[in-house]
């Protein structure tokens, strides 16, 4: 059906197939992009306006009130503070710990690595539901609970493998005879490092530590059972309790949608970011390059 | 992107000289080097804290008599299989277990099926509709879940959601309809937000092993007298097998954990009995009933069929690695 026009493509003529593939195009990239647009076109009404019988679809009349009434309530801001100090604290130990090990596992044979490597894969597809029960009765056990700490100890190590493997993939890609060059040129060990070998990591460490930030930041289910306390919330917990808090009476939606909106916008940033290596990190041999 | 770079490279720096030395050694003299150990240390301690000793816990609780007077401090006792049995001997579990398998492979097809179309579609359109098409995937791709989800409930509530209204307009009465209440209304909203997150991965990567197919291949096969459909299924499906494969197995195993999803949805009022899956079950045992035994049993179910799964796609990966 695709390829068809795919060959004769090159012809500039207008082909009734392709017109309507086109349309096809057109109308799947709306229903995909649709509600992600109706969370920001909402987050801008006035909850009168989207509890009237019929729907308006675009933001006229809006305004950044509901944004106000949000960050106002007060319970936001700790909820980000909460979310970033776990991020930070993940995303630090989690590249500083797989870096370590990448290198180890990319620029030495040693006895045990094969079986290392074999065990970051396996752990990698772990589910945290099939953990979360053990994880929150040890952190009870230790008074981790509804602690930055005790989330983080278990988000490092739940990111480390992945990490680990995606860096692996970076490292491998810088020849260590690049670095021999260099010392041969006069360079000492450390400088050849710094000066050849780490500027040539920067993109796989940037790439790395924006996957242990999505994956921190978005965290629902440990975080659910860990945090278990209002003011210990993450993002997502915070949003979860505010359309929980919402509905008890009548659920404003358009706080309720300015409050996804402040917990979806930096993550898509950041996503827009990594999307291409995680994709070829995931699929990595089925797809070249 | 190196601009941002900064930061993260501030932290690792000043632990990073210790491995620059080993690291100029080359991998071909063969000494017993002490370094790649040192440097695994970090990554193996935590992950034995965090991962390993809960899951001997897990394994060892599964085993045990795990009630409300061991919460108070009386010792477990052992009794091996015994939990395993009770949790199979119950009907509740197998209709967890069911519904989670026929959810995840329903979802895991559909997803699969919708993305090849849609990346077929990209390679198929003009550069214009084609950059639309990656954008607006782009974005529900990266959506927050629990932001996605509360969006999609907005979407579908019963009583000023834009569903209702549309299909009112549309000439059929959904008028204040409650999709949530019913079982399979309910998993009919949670596929539809499933396949919407799960398909941009599908269609970015199948597009990919599409990129990689030669012009000049399909043009021979058109010249030939090849139909389109012949063409997709002689020549196309064989060259993106690969990463078919990989990516059916990955959906396979995310959509088994579809935990926030469910949770959410089930928190916006339906049915916890009728709608529980794998995840949802094992939270309401554990943190809601306190029986840990059970819970630690059905996890140790969870993990071993995940790791059955997993096995072809970690044994594929293990083959890129060459050290």
């Amino acid at each position: 059906m695709s390829t068809s026009t795919a060959v004769v493509g090159k012809r500039r003529r207008i082909r009734p197939g392709r017109v309507v593939l086109s349309g096809v195009g057109v109308l799947v990239a709306l229903a995909w992009i649709f509600p992600v647009y109706w969370m920001l076109n909402s987050s801008l009404l006035p909850n009168v306006v989207l509890t009237s019988t019929s729907p308006r679809f675009l933001p006229f009349g809006g305004s950044l009130d509901n944004f106000t009434a949000v960050v106002a309530g007060g319970t936001f801001l700790p909820a980000l503070g909460m979310s970033v100090a776990i991020t930070v604290t993940t995303v630090v130990f989690c590249l500083l710990f797989a870096f370590l090990a990448a290198l180890a596992i990319s620029r030495f044979r040693f006895r045990g690595r094969k079986t290392f490597v074999l065990a970051v894969l396996f752990i990698q597809m772990l589910p945290a539901e099939g953990l979360f029960i053990a994880q929150y009765k040890m952190m009870s056990t230790l008074g981790l609970l509804n602690s930055v700490m005790g989330v983080s100890l278990i988000y490092i190590a739940g990111v480390v493998p992945f990490t680990v493997w995606m860096l692996r993939g970076f490292v491998a890609g810088v020849p260590a005879d690049l670095e021999e060059a260099a010392m041969v040129d006069g360079c000492s060990r450390s400088q050849a490092f710094f000066r050849i070998t780490f500027p040539l990591l920067a993109p796989g460490l940037v790439a790395s530590g924006v996957y242990a930030f999505l994956q921190a930041w978005n965290e629902f289910t440990v975080a659910l059972v860990i945090l278990q306390k209002e003011e210990y919330r993450t993002l997502p917990l915070w949003l979860r309790g505010f359309v929980q808090a919402s509905a008890s009476h009548e659920t404003d939606w358009g706080q309720v949608m300015a409050a996804s909106t402040l917990v979806a916008v930096p993550v898509i940033i950041f996503f827009l970011f990594v999307q291409g290596r995680l994709t070829s990190g995931l699929v990595a041999g089925a797809v070249k390059g | 992107m190196t601009h941002s770079t900064g930061s993260g490279t501030a932290a690792i720096s000043p632990t990073t000289e210790k491995p620059a030395r080993p690291m100029a050694r080359t991998p071909r003299r063969r000494r017993t080097p002490v370094a790649p150990y040192l440097m695994l240390v970090p990554s193996i301690v935590i992950l034995l804290f965090a991962l390993g000793y809960p899951l001997y816990w897990q394994f060892l609780t599964s085993m045990q008599k795990f009630g409300l007077s061991q919460q108070f401090g009386k010792p477990p006792e052992f009794v091996g299989l015994e939990n395993y049995i009770k949790l199979f001997s119950d009907p509740q579990t197998w209709a967890v277990v069911g519904r989670s398998i026929a959810f995840c492979l329903v979802n895991a097809a559909i997803t699969v099926v919708l993305g090849v179309l849609i990346a077929l579609l990209m390679n198929a359109v003009g550069k214009g509709i084609r950059l639309l098409l990656q954008v607006s995937m782009l974005l529900a791709w990266a959506m927050p879940v629990i932001a996605a989800m509360t969006v999609w409930i907005w979407l579908f509530d019963w009583h000023r959601g834009v569903v209702n209204w549309l299909l009112t307009a549309a000439g059929l009465d959904f008028t204040n309809h409650n999709w949530l209440e019913q079982p399979l209304s309910f998993y009919f909203v949670a596929t539809v937000i499933v396949v919407w997150m799960s398909v941009p991965f599908v269609a970015f990567s199948v597009f990919a092993g599409l990129t990689q197919i030669s012009d000049e291949v399909m043009e021979a096969a058109a010249l030939d007298g090849a139909s389109p459909t012949q063409r997709f299924f002689s020549i196309i499906l064989p060259m993106i097998r690969p990463v078919l494969m990989i990516v059916l197995l990955l959906q396979v195993i995310w959509d088994l954990r579809v935990f926030a999803q469910i949770r959410t949805l089930q928190d916006a009022g339906a049915p916890l009995a009728e709608t529980d899956v794998l995840g949802t079950y094992i939270y309401r045992l554990g943190v809601g009933a306190s029986d840990f035994a059970m819970a630690s049993a059905l996890s140790i179910f969870v993990l071993l069929l995940t790791v059955a799964l997993s096995w072809f796609y970690v044994m594929h990966l293990m083959k890129e690695d060459t050290p």
